[in-house]
């Protein structure tokens, strides 16, 4: 079964000549039990995609079932059985961690009893019983967003939206939100993830929904879409410009695929696919060779990469356009 | 461990009205318990009016000359009013933090009433108000002043000023709705409430005021409720003047409440709904 079913989800922001679409006729298909990823630079229109999911705004068009409940026509139904975290739902600052939970309980619909203790279990659940009842304006990033996460989990429900819930969070707490989000997945919850990293859909999701100016624009296992992106690739960066020829040679004869070759930065780009063995297997036979370089580096693929090999466009660019529409809307 | 997993069933899928009561007081008692944690409201709230009463009663009191009056006597509801308008600034600057650090969206997306949130800004609010103006009415009584009317007209004064705050409220959380950062809401947000309080005869008599001042002053709203409140309490009012509300100050003060809670209540709903779809 679905947990969630969206078909030809629109949505438009403004009108006229100023109208965005944000979203473009999304179609998304979640099983039950599974977590994908929705992928996409900033303004994608991953967000509004969310929005539309968990009822927070009503589609031009199309049709989305959440949990076995129409978004637009039981709304409420759908809200009682999802939990929604990330960038765009918030948490109290001048509440404790503890008084937040207590909260979003009763807006659940818990008894107070029931919502002190599910706020009881969570904290401790999330290693948050020592700052319980302290304000959330001393919380640091990461503990703020483990309370975030917690605060969607207060029903256990049958699906869980995370909006991108670790960006702005520094590398070590983003592995700490890792780790918590893994335990959920372990205990069958259906999650929908939006984020702008690569590597954390990898990480999270069994599938990978990329997303671009509001359509989808790929779909698979992290493995398919990397291998559709072209796997990681070699970079050398040669010192002198008349051994580029040389060095092009080298790398074209001992690596699987073809050399690209940037004359302006001295770069050379080759695909392979036996990681840091490749790596060192080129370094000898260039050293062999006798060419003398000044960076070498293995480079996995990134979501520049997707949006280059799928769109033609880096996704930088896209950003700009993207977050200017932002403040449009 | 398979029971820690179960979902927990939650409410029915309509909203009654016994829900979106309890969800009402809910979201009042967060507003309440988080904003009296923030400074600025704990010195809006306990400093702010012990400081006017204080200001006004000894610093100005002896400057201010209203023919005719004892100062204080005449002072004490213009201050109480003021403060009353200015219940403008905590259901704005609440609302546009809400809902620009997310928390409306979060609200929005459990399965509460909707209008809990409103609900609960403006009952928070009102409590909160309720505590400043009887705590500006304790420092009155300490500078002297007092109500001369018996005890039911004093309550139905302080229901009065308690109306005109419900009233600026509903002002307060149409900017809060409309203007998009707290930052906004508490400048630009407040700065026509000044002219509008000082344009009146909160604190001085409008007949020294030019012709075209006097006249707004007698018109204005502020100045219905000032002469109202002064009627209930019994305290002394200015010589009279032949403007309509001046004459009959107490129905002009409450259709003035109820004109405004008319206009703003449902453009402030309205533009909650508007502003939280997008």
């Amino acid at each position: 079964m679905n947990a969630i079913t969206a078909e030809g989800l629109v949505k438009t922001f403004g009108s006229g000549e100023k109208a965005v679409k944000a979203v473009g006729g999304v179609d998304l298909v979640v099983p039950e039990g599974t977590v994908v990823g929705l992928l996409g630079p900033n303004g994608a229109g991953k967000t509004t995609t969310v929005r539309m999911l968990t009822t927070l705004l009503a589609p031009d068009s199309g049709r989305a079932v959440v949990a076995g409940h129409d978004v637009v026509r039981e709304p409420q139904a759908v809200r009682s059985k999802i939990g929604l975290s990330g960038q765009y739902a918030a948490v109290d600052e001048n509440l404790t961690g503890r008084e937040n939970l207590w909260l979003f309980g009763r807006l659940y619909q818990l008894s107070s009893k029931e919502a002190s203790k599910r706020a009881a279990e969570l904290l401790e659940q999330f290693n948050l019983t020592d700052a319980a009842d302290r304000t959330l304006k001393t919380y640091s990033g990461g503990m703020r967003r483990r309370l975030d996460l917690a605060g969607s989990l207060i029903v256990r429900p049958q699906v869980l939206f995370l909006d991108e819930p670790t960006t702005g969070l520094d590398p070590s707490s983003r592995l700490d939100l890792w780790d918590v989000i893994r335990e959920r997945v372990a205990e069958g919850s259906t999650i929908l993830l939006t984020t702008q990293y690569l590597e954390e859909a990898d990480a999270l999701a069994d599938d990978i929904v990329v997303i671009d100016h509001g359509t989808v624009i790929a779909q698979g296992t992290a493995d398919q879409l990397k291998a559709q992106i072209g796997g990681e690739r070699i970079e050398v960066i040669v010192h002198d410009p008349e051994a580029l020829g040389k060095a092009e040679q080298v790398l074209n004869l001992g690596s699987g695929g073809q050399c690209v070759r940037d004359d302006h930065t001295r770069k050379l780009t080759v695909p392979t696919h036996t990681g840091s063995k490749g790596l060192i297997q080129v370094i000898r036979d260039l050293d062999e060779a006798g060419v003398a370089i000044d960076d070498i580096a293995l480079r996995r693929p990134t979501l520049d990469d997707v949006f280059v090999k799928l769109t033609g466009r880096h996704a930088e660019e896209e950003q700009q356009v993207e977050t200017a529409q932002g403040r449009a809307s | 461990m398979t029971t820690e997993v179960a979902p927990i069933d939650t409410a029915p899928s309509r909203v009654g009205f016994n829900q979106a009561f309890t969800d009402a007081m809910t979201i009042t008692w967060r507003n309440i318990r988080a904003g009296w944690r923030v400074p600025d409201n704990q010195i809006y709230m306990f400093i702010q009016p012990i400081m006017f009463v204080l200001l006004f009663a000894y610093v100005f009191g002896g400057a201010i000359n209203v023919p005719g009056v004892d100062y204080v006597d005449f002072l004490m509801a213009g201050i109480f009013v003021q403060t009353m308008a200015f219940a403008c600034a905590p259901a704005s600057v609440g609302l546009a933090d809400d809902m620009q650090k997310g928390l409306i969206d979060r609200f929005r997306s459990l399965p509460m009433a909707r209008s809990a949130v409103i609900a609960g800004r403006v009952i928070a609010d009102l409590v909160n108000q309720l505590i400043v103006l009887v705590i500006m009415i304790v420092c009155g009584f300490i500078v002297g002043w007092t109500f001369h009317n018996g005890f039911g007209q004093f309550l139905a004064a302080v229901g009065l000023l308690m109306l005109f705050a419900f009233a600026m409220l509903w002002v307060g959380a149409l900017i809060g709705l409309s203007v998009g950062s707290p930052q906004v809401a508490a400048s630009a947000g407040l700065i026509w409430l000044f002219p509008v309080v000082f344009m009146s005869n909160v604190f001085v008599d409008p007949s020294s005021m030019p012709s075209v001042v006097q006249a707004i002053a007698e018109w204005n709203p502020v100045s219905a409720i000032a002469s109202g409140a002064r009627e209930l309490f019994g305290n002394q009012s200015l010589v009279a003047s032949d403007a309509w509300p001046m004459q009959h100050p107490v129905a002009a003060a409450l259709l003035w409440c109820l004109l405004i809670i008319a206009v703003f209540a449902p453009l402030a709903v309205r533009k909650y709904k508007k502003a939280s779809s997008k």
